[in-house]
This record gives structure tokens, C-alpha cells and sequence, in this order.
């Protein structure tokens, strides 16, 4: 195994998501290329790509579950290669699977992430009771998650992951799956947390999306090829939409 | 360690939930006793025997009076043909014919080591060896009555089972063969249905340790096969009368172990496997037959090919049903299992190591 230099002092700044020449290979195959990313704090950063593009792979590393194969990278100011668990207590995680155990009641499910972060009994009660009255799913508390709509498993999933008050929100592909009505509630729910301060990381493959964010990064192939906000990018290549964008940078 | 104990307790909520689970875990050894206990009966009744008599007299009578008098046979006077046996054979009707010769009064005044002819339906050859043994001993027992002497006589002592009770033989080897299944099949398929789920990502992305994850998931289980441990060991003490010589703290001792290292297998293959389908699969193959045909259960390890006697040896089984038949029917002590002990242990060590450590990395890719 390669180790990165990363014991040589370099400018994080005050950065939510720093990343320097950060790689990932998987035997002969590199998933992911010298990425180099600064993601500010507050920030609505979109990840876009078409599927295996090497969003996923980045992700997992920034997360703490993969480790880089070479660079450097710091989420919420610690190292990627050395704190993985301090990382892991900064951040929410939320994947397109939703993943809530489908046997288990809601109330159950929230309990559970809870009690794995570490929350003591008495926060878990409280933001059980906050989170489900939230969603207004109050009285389905006892309810199997299985039997939930979609929309609502999403949403839900999305407070588990939030139960331990991360600075840092990482969202891979939330809304797979989901249809275009709760798409969008599901973004404004996303400019929410970003006016209370949270940094939010959502990689995505619907490019309609990436004029929710911020700033987004394209990525392709395992490179980031563009790296702006919406509309700079639209201004740049000259494109009406950020589809077209793509289009044009996939072509090249 | 406090996060143990949240996946502990979704972990028994799933299992209480799961009517499947539950159906293996309490069903399942309670039907397979009984099933061996009863149904599977090993000792010979009812054998149905056809008689010829053409002999008539009163000292062919008295033969077949011995026959019709003990518990084992059904008495068909039959004064067919020889070649219509063989289709009553062919039927099922009879398992054996005793064929008296005409002569046979006349013979029996003459020597009393009469001679005479038994066909037996061999296309089942244990039940036709016992069938074999038992006519011998009646044919035995007349001829002494009539004033043969036996030349000599050999006398088995038979030890730890002297009645030679299928009981003593089975339910040991079904304990071996239920905590087996029970521990690695169970723990594979909830760890891989996880990695299915996208959960187990879920919750190795929060600061849980991978290591306070395997405890969590392997705990319920452990709880589980104990349960069934007692359960086989009450049915095999209360209802097929094993009995029980040696040390139950010893016993429960080891049967953990062997818990253990059933449980490091279930772990070992939910590495390998991404589908539940798939671990069950591997788990059914890497336990059900080994633990049936290489442990010692069914055949001896001495009648094993040299090749599969030394595969055997990789065999968990095999080791506890040395010790699980020792201190049952030997009162053995620690001292006496300690190799069996240490061959368990070394095998949990081993697997619980590469699992763990493939436990972190198989997330990739």
C-alpha cells in the first residue's frame, strides 16, 4: 500500500470537504483519478456523473468506508487516512438504498441509528418524538417500515442520518427512485439544512438537479472534468441547461 | 461497548419477527429428535415370514410355534411353490421364508443339528443381516432345547451402550449436526442480508467499530443454539433415556466452543457471499454433509477413503462428537478432551481472524 504524504502540512483552509490528488484503484482498474476538490462549509456541493462514473467509490472514501489508494483528504478537518472515526462522528450518511430495516417499526428504526450513534436514551426519546412529528408519521410510530410509502422511507431515512447532529451530510443518489413531486420536496428539505449551517454533499446522476446546488463537479470516467457553479458552467459551454453541458463534456 | 447493545436488540427484533427463523431455531431440533427417535426406527420388528411346511409333524409345529411365539415375527403358512417366493418377494408381501424338507422329523430324531432352509429378501442388507441373526438364535435356541450343545460360544460385552440403542448413537450426532447449522447458517445469512439491504453500510459509516458489529450480530445467535442445546439434551435425557455419566459444566463449556466455531464459519462465509441466497448455500454445503458423513455420525472415520479421512480432520464436528459422546456415555474428563478442545479453539481463532479482517475491506468494489 502507497501512503500519501500526508504528513506534509497542506492548506485544509476552513474547508468542510478538502481533497488533494485523491485516488482509488481497484486492482488494474482506477475508479477514481486525482480528484481535488474544497467544498466550503455551508455549501450545497453536487457530485454529477453519469452511473459508474466513480461518484460512489469517492463518496466511500470521504466517509471513512474505503481507504484511497494514494493523495490526501480531510472531511470536517480530519484525515482521511488516519481519522476515520472522528469522521464518521461528523457526518451523516445517507444512501440511495434508504437504508432502514424494512421489518422494523419506524419508531424502531430511529431508536436503533440513535443507540448506534451513541445517543443516550433520554435524546433518542426526544428526537424520536421531534423527528417522526416532523414527518407527521406521529402516529404511524408502531408501524412496519416496509409499509411506508417511498417518499416517506427517503425523508425518514434522511432524519436517521441526521439523528447525531452532523456538521457534514453526504447524500449518495437520495432521490433514485424517487418520482419528480417528492424530488423536489426532497431539495427543499436539502436548502433547509443548508440555511442551518450544514454543509451538504449529494452526488446525483439527474442533471436537472445539479441547479439545486451550489457548485457542482462533473465527473467522468473516474476525472472530474468541470468544476463550477450551474450557472457559471451554462455561461461556459455555452448550454441552456446542465444536461446539455453534460452532453458536451462527455462528447469531447 | 454501549453500542453493542442497540444491534443486540434489533437483532432479536428481526429474529422475533421472522416466522422462518423461528420455525428453524425451536421446530427444527425437536422434529429431527423425534424423527430419528421414532420414525427412523433402526432395530428389525414385525418381520413377515412365510413358512413351508412340508415336513407336517409335530416337531415342525413345535419350530414354528418358537417363530410365531416371539415378538419379531408374523407367521404365513404358505404350501406354494419355491418359485412363487420369489414373487411375493418381488410384492413386499414377505421379508424371509423358512422351508421345513419333508424329512425333517426324521432328521431331528436322528441328530438334533437339524438343518434347515431360509431365504431372505437381501435388497435391504442391514435389515437382512438382523433378520439373519435373529432366526439363528431362535433356530439356536430349539435345537439347545432339544438337547444340542452348543461347541463354544462367544459373548460380546458390549460398553457405554450394552443395549445398543440407536438413541445413544444419534442424539449426539445431531446435536453436532443442528448447533451447526443453527450458528452458521443463521449468522451468514442475517450479516449477508444486511450487505443485501445496504444497512450494514449504514451502519459502518457511523463510529461503531466493525468489531462491536460482529459481537452484536453473533450474541443473538449464540443465545439461540444454547437454547437448542438444552432443548436436545432434555429430549435425549427425558424421552430416549441417554444417559448422562459425565459433567454438564463441561459439557455446556464445550458445546459453547463448538458454538463458536460454528459461529466464526457462519462469519467466514458471509465475507465471501454478497446474495443471502447464496450464503445459505455455502453454509448448507460447508455444514450439512461434512458434518453427516465426515464427523463420524453416520460412518465411522475408520471406514472413510484415506483422502476424505484426512479432509475430515477439517471437519468441526468431528472433534465434538468425540467429546459430546465421551462425556455423555464416558463421564471423560477435560484432561481426556483436550485435544478435541484445542482443534476447536484453533479453528474459531483461525476463522474469526480472516474474517474480521475481511470483514473491514469487503465493502470494496
Amino acid at each position: 500500500m502507497k501512503f500519501a504524504p500526508s504528513n506534509q502540512p497542506y492548506d485544509t483552509g476552513n474547508f468542510a470537504v478538502f481533497t488533494k490528488n485523491l485516488e482509488k484503484q481497484f486492482g488494474s482498474f482506477t475508479a477514481v483519478k486525482h480528484v481535488n476538490l474544497a467544498v466550503e462549509q455551508g455549501e450545497i456541493f453536487g457530485f454529477l456523473g453519469a452511473n459508474g462514473a466513480g461518484k460512489t467509490t469517492a463518496i466511500r472514501m470521504l466517509c471513512g468506508l474505503l481507504l484511497p489508494t494514494s493523495g490526501s483528504g480531510t472531511v470536517a478537518g480530519f484525515d482521511v487516512w488516519r481519522e476515520s472515526e472522528k469522521i464518521k462522528q461528523n457526518i451523516g450518511y445517507m444512501s440511495q438504498k434508504f437504508s432502514l430495516y424494512n421489518d422494523l417499526t419506524l419508531a424502531e428504526n430511529v431508536e436503533f441509528y440513535g443507540g448506534v450513534y451513541g445517543l443516550n436514551r433520554k435524546t433518542i426519546k426526544e428526537k424520536r418524538h421531534e423527528l417522526l412529528d416532523s414527518l407527521g408519521l406521529t402516529a404511524s410510530a408502531g408501524r412496519l417500515t416496509r409499509d411506508m410509502p417511498l417518499g416517506y422511507k427517503q425523508r425518514l431515512a434522511l432524519g436517521c442520518a441526521l439523528l447525531h447532529n452532523p456538521k457534514i451530510i453526504f447524500l449518495d443518489e437520495p432521490t433514485a427512485g424517487v418520482d419528480p413531486e417528492a424530488r423536489r420536496n426532497f431539495w427543499e428539505l436539502i436548502h433547509e439544512l443548508a440555511d442551518k449551517g450544514k454543509t451538504v454533499f449529494v452526488t446525483t446522476h439527474y442533471m436537472d438537479e445539479a441547479e439545486y446546488c451550489n457548485r457542482v463537479s462533473i465527473m467522468y470516467q473516474g476525472e472530474i472534468v468541470a468544476l463550477g457553479s450551474p450557472q457559471s458552467l451554462r455561461h461556459e459551454y455555452k448550454k441552456a441547461s446542465m444536461a446539455d453541458v453534460f452532453i458536451k463534456l462527455v462528447d469531447k | 461497548m454501549s453500542r453493542i447493545f442497540p444491534i443486540i436488540i434489533k437483532e432479536f427484533i428481526h429474529i422475533s419477527r421472522d416466522f422462518r427463523t423461528l420455525i428453524v431455531v425451536i421446530v427444527l431440533p425437536v422434529v429431527m429428535l423425534f424423527l430419528y427417535g421414532f420414525a427412523i426406527n433402526m432395530e428389525i420388528q414385525n418381520i413377515n415370514m412365510l413358512v413351508l411346511d412340508h415336513s407336517n409333524s409335530p416337531e415342525s409345529s413345535s419350530l414354528i410355534r418358537k417363530f410365531s411365539g416371539s415378538d419379531f415375527y408374523t407367521v404365513l403358512p404358505f404350501d406354494g411353490t419355491e418359485a412363487e417366493i420369489e414373487t411375493i418377494f418381488a410384492n413386499r408381501e414377505a421379508d424371509m421364508a423358512l422351508i421345513l424338507a419333508g424329512d425333517f422329523a426324521a432328521e431331528h430324531a436322528r441328530s438334533p443339528e437339524t438343518t434347515v432352509q431360509i431365504l431372505i429378501d437381501a435388497s435391504d442388507p442391514n435389515a437382512a443381516q438382523a433378520i439373519r441373526n435373529y432366526t439363528n438364535t431362535v433356530i439356536q435356541f430349539y435345537n439347545m432345547a432339544h438337547g444340542a450343545k452348543p461347541s463354544f460360544e462367544i459373548t460380546p460385552t458390549v460398553w457405554y451402550n450394552p443395549s445398543l440403542k440407536s438413541a445413544y448413537f444419534f442424539v449426539p450426532g445431531l446435536a453436532a449436526l443442528i448447533l451447526i447449522m443453527i450458528s452458521a447458517l443463521l449468522t451468514s445469512v442475517a450479516i449477508v442480508r444486511e450487505k443485501e439491504t445496504g444497512t450494514m453500510e449504514q451502519i459502518l459509516v457511523s463510529p461503531v467499530r466493525p468489531v462491536e458489529i460482529i459481537i452484536g450480530k453473533v450474541v443473538p445467535y449464540i443465545i439461540l443454539a444454547f437454547l437448542d442445546l438444552i432443548i436436545i439434551l432434555n429430549i435425549a435425557y427425558f424421552v430416549f433415556d441417554v444417559p448422562f455419566v459425565g459433567s454438564l459444566g463441561l459439557l455446556i463449556f464445550c458445546s459453547l466452543l463448538f458454538i463458536f466455531t460454528s459461529l466464526s464459519l457462519g462469519l467466514f462465509i458471509s465475507t465471501k457471499a454478497r446474495a443471502q441466497q447464496v450464503a445459505m448455500m455455502m453454509a448448507l454445503v460447508a455444514t450439512l454433509l461434512p458434518t453427516v458423513m465426515l464427523s463420524g455420525f453416520m460412518f465411522p472415520l475408520s471406514s472413510l477413503p484415506a483422502p476424505l479421512r484426512v479432509l475430515s480432520h477439517l471437519v468441526p464436528a468431528r472433534y465434538y462428537l468425540v467429546i459430546i459422546r465421551g462425556i455423555m456415555l464416558k463421564g471423560n474428563h477435560f484432561l481426556q478432551l483436550l485435544p478435541q478442545v484445542l482443534a476447536l479453539a484453533g479453528m474459531a481463532i483461525v476463522l474469526m481472524v480472516v474474517s474480521a479482517r475481511k470483514f473491514k475491506t469487503n465493502l470494496e468494489g
